[in-house]
């Protein structure tokens, strides 16, 4: 190999890129500024919107209770509910969202429960509104409140302990530390994310040094140089990979800097408690995931510049490498699915082996035959897809595919 | 000198499982210090040729030296001693005209010394220090054909080959073209040209070769063949050639 020609390769494809605004767009702006602000923003937005949805004090509307001024009083009185007159046609104003719940109370309801019988009380809701749910569980903690209430009364009534209906309670305990919460929170998300940063950033350039460079006309003019195919294959992998490289690390650092703002933007609000547990994410977990993703980047800019190599031209090529990002994506995705976990099966997956051991790192479990034989199996698959491409560079019917 | 013997290039057509020769039992003979031209319709075989003679096919038999260095065993031997011009430009549009030199110079193996000096003495020959620090996506036709032109020549080889150069090219951007190709051969280069213009074969050539359906079937001066045919229209000498003895 002569690496200089490498070098030189390399170096011309550096200087063309970065000149590039697409790949400018793709390595930078879209990592940047892009996908932090898509992903923060859906995720603060959200959290804004159920914050303020917990927040209103939802119109509820009282079917019956007529002969029970007890129960009516109380609901009117609750601070979290805000009780409207009733109307015949109850459903159709939920649905129209004039009210968020309707409680309707069976007949003499104060009675009923005065002469200490049982009776169902029926809170309707719209299921697909999130503010109609969030009133029908005001009004079902309201109803839990009174029915324990109720029972303490009755057992006053009786002489007897309320540690008789409740023997003992329960309380449950964290034994995980803080990084590995995080990690198992961002496990199954942060590889799968990796490996699209990878695409991302590296399909324009890889479309570009191969099939844009057939259809210009340029690849022949260089492949008249006495420069090796191998040497020029090269050359055009190392600037594929250093666009996959360089979109993931930058999407990392960006994505780092928009959670240290967001935490401090969204400090005393329930995302911030979210931000908190991720914050808390091992470095060592984060190096080693990367690390493990190496050999992944390395795999998939290989598949890209052969799927650019084998296109007759760029929108050829671009039409290729979205069914590639979904094939790479589906196992990484099915890694991130709960219950799915490492087997001897499984390691040898490309892709959901990675993903698998590392959302194992990032929950804090260094299993370091698993880690080793991925490693393996992963930088493996990585050399067989880099020496596919280097074969079919020197394939003419592929060169010159007309 | 390009030299050529049986040479045969067979292309596997996968669609109807059939092989097909593109170029077949081409004997060719092109000396140094005169132009050849490849005469032939689209789809006749020259670009096939050009690019066997080039290295950038391997020939599926038959056997071609260039410049002295065997095309099939050396290959890197002959890519160093060939310049190769085709239809377009086949520029870097971000690159300089100066940085898409000097990368074709870098890929030559040039020393950095030889390739400052020769860089100068190409861009001064050629007019081009005007706009030697302008991208290439942002120069004229003209100006890109005289980028081109740069790059091929800018490690000096001895054998300069052109597939179908002035194909889409204005009339001035053409001249400039058809005038270097001239200079080439008053350098002592070997010079090929594929071209389907038959007035451009007639100004330009020293010996010419009819090419149809892989087969070159006739050679020679454009006065021999003039004789030979009987016709003193290349065109109708061309089509005369093509369509055979009725």
């Amino acid at each position: 190999m002569n690496w200089r020609a490498v070098a030189i390769v390399y170096g011309k494809e550096l200087r063309d890129s970065i000149r590039d605004r697409r790949t400018i767009i793709s390595m930078i702006v879209v990592p940047v500024l892009f996908l932090p602000l898509l992903i923060f923003g859906v995720v603060a937005l959200t959290f804004k919107s159920v914050t303020k949805a917990r927040q209103e004090i939802p119109r509820v509307m009282i079917i019956g209770g007529e002969n029970s001024p007890r129960v009516l009083a109380a609901l009117q009185a609750a601070k979290n509910l805000q009780v409207v007159p009733a109307a015949a046609d109850f459903t159709k104003a939920i649905l129209e969202k004039r009210v968020r719940a309707v409680v309707k109370l069976p007949p003499d309801f104060d009675t009923v429960i005065a002469r200490g019988d049982k009776c169902e009380v029926e809170i309707y809701q719209n299921q697909g509104e999130m503010k109609s749910v969030f009133a029908a569980e005001n009004l079902n903690a309201f109803f839990r409140n009174l029915s324990d209430a109720t029972v303490r009364e009755r057992l006053g009534a009786r002489g007897v302990p309320v540690g008789v209906l409740q023997p003992f309670t329960t309380h449950r305990q964290n034994v995980a530390a803080p990084s590995e919460v995080a990690g198992n929170l961002l496990g199954g998300v942060f590889p799968c994310l990796i490996i699209v940063m990878c695409l991302t950033g590296a399909m324009y350039p890889a479309t570009d040094v191969t099939a844009g460079e057939k259809e210009r006309g340029t690849l022949e003019a260089v492949l008249c140089c006495p420069v090796g195919r191998t040497e020029l294959v090269f050359g055009k992998f190392l600037i594929v990979l250093t666009a996959s490289i360089g979109t993931v690390v930058l999407s990392l650092l960006s994505m780092g800097a928009t959670f240290q703002l967001a935490k401090q933007i969204l400090a005393g609000s329930g995302p911030r408690e979210v931000l908190l547990n991720i914050g808390a994410v091992d470095l060592g977990g984060m190096a080693g995931v990367f690390l493990m993703l190496l050999p992944v980047a390395v795999m998939l800019s290989a598949a890209l510049l052969l799927v650019g190599l084998f296109s007759r031209s760029f929108r050829e090529a671009q039409s290729y490498c979205g069914p590639l990002m979904l094939l790479a994506m589906a196992p990484a995705l099915a890694a991130a699915l709960p219950g799915v976990e490492l087997n001897a099966a499984l390691a040898m997956v490309p892709l959901l082996n990675v993903s698998l051991v590392c959302k194992e790192i990032l929950a804090g479990a260094w299993h370091w035959s698993h880690i080793l034989l991925i490693f393996g199996s992963a930088c493996l698959y990585a050399t067989a897809a880099l020496a596919t491409t280097v074969w079919m560079f020197h394939r003419e019917e592929v060169l010159f595919r007309s | 000198m390009i030299e050529t013997n049986q040479l045969t290039k067979i292309f596997r057509d996968r669609k109807r499982r059939e092989e097909a020769p593109a170029v077949n039992g081409v004997n060719l003979r092109c000396e140094p210090g005169r132009i050849y031209g490849l005469l032939g319709a689209n789809g006749a075989g020259k670009t096939t040729t050009l690019r066997l003679l080039a290295t950038l096919l391997k020939p599926s038999s038959g056997t071609v030296c260039v410049a002295g260095c065997d095309a099939i065993r050396e290959p890197e031997k002959v890519r160093a001693r060939i310049g190769f011009l085709s239809t377009g430009t086949a520029l870097y549009g971000r690159l300089t005209a100066r940085e898409t030199v000097e990368y074709f110079g870098r890929l030559h193996e040039m020393r950095e010394d030889l390739l400052e000096a020769r860089i100068r003495e190409v861009f001064a020959t050629l007019g081009m220090d005007e706009f030697k620090d302008r991208q290439c996506d942002k120069l004229s036709s003209g100006m890109k054909q005289k980028v081109s032109i740069a790059r091929t020549l800018i490690h000096d080889p001895p054998v300069m080959i052109f597939d179908e150069p002035t194909v889409g090219l204005d009339v001035m951007t053409a001249r400039t073209i058809v005038q270097f190709i001239r200079e080439c051969r008053e350098k002592g280069k070997t010079v090929i040209v594929s071209t389907h213009v038959m007035s451009e074969a007639e100004k330009l050539c020293d010996r010419i070769g009819i090419i149809d359906r892989g087969r070159l079937l006739v050679e020679g001066t454009l006065a021999e063949l003039r004789a030979r045919y009987a016709a003193h229209d290349l065109e109708d000498i061309f089509v005369r050639v093509v369509e055979g003895p009725p």
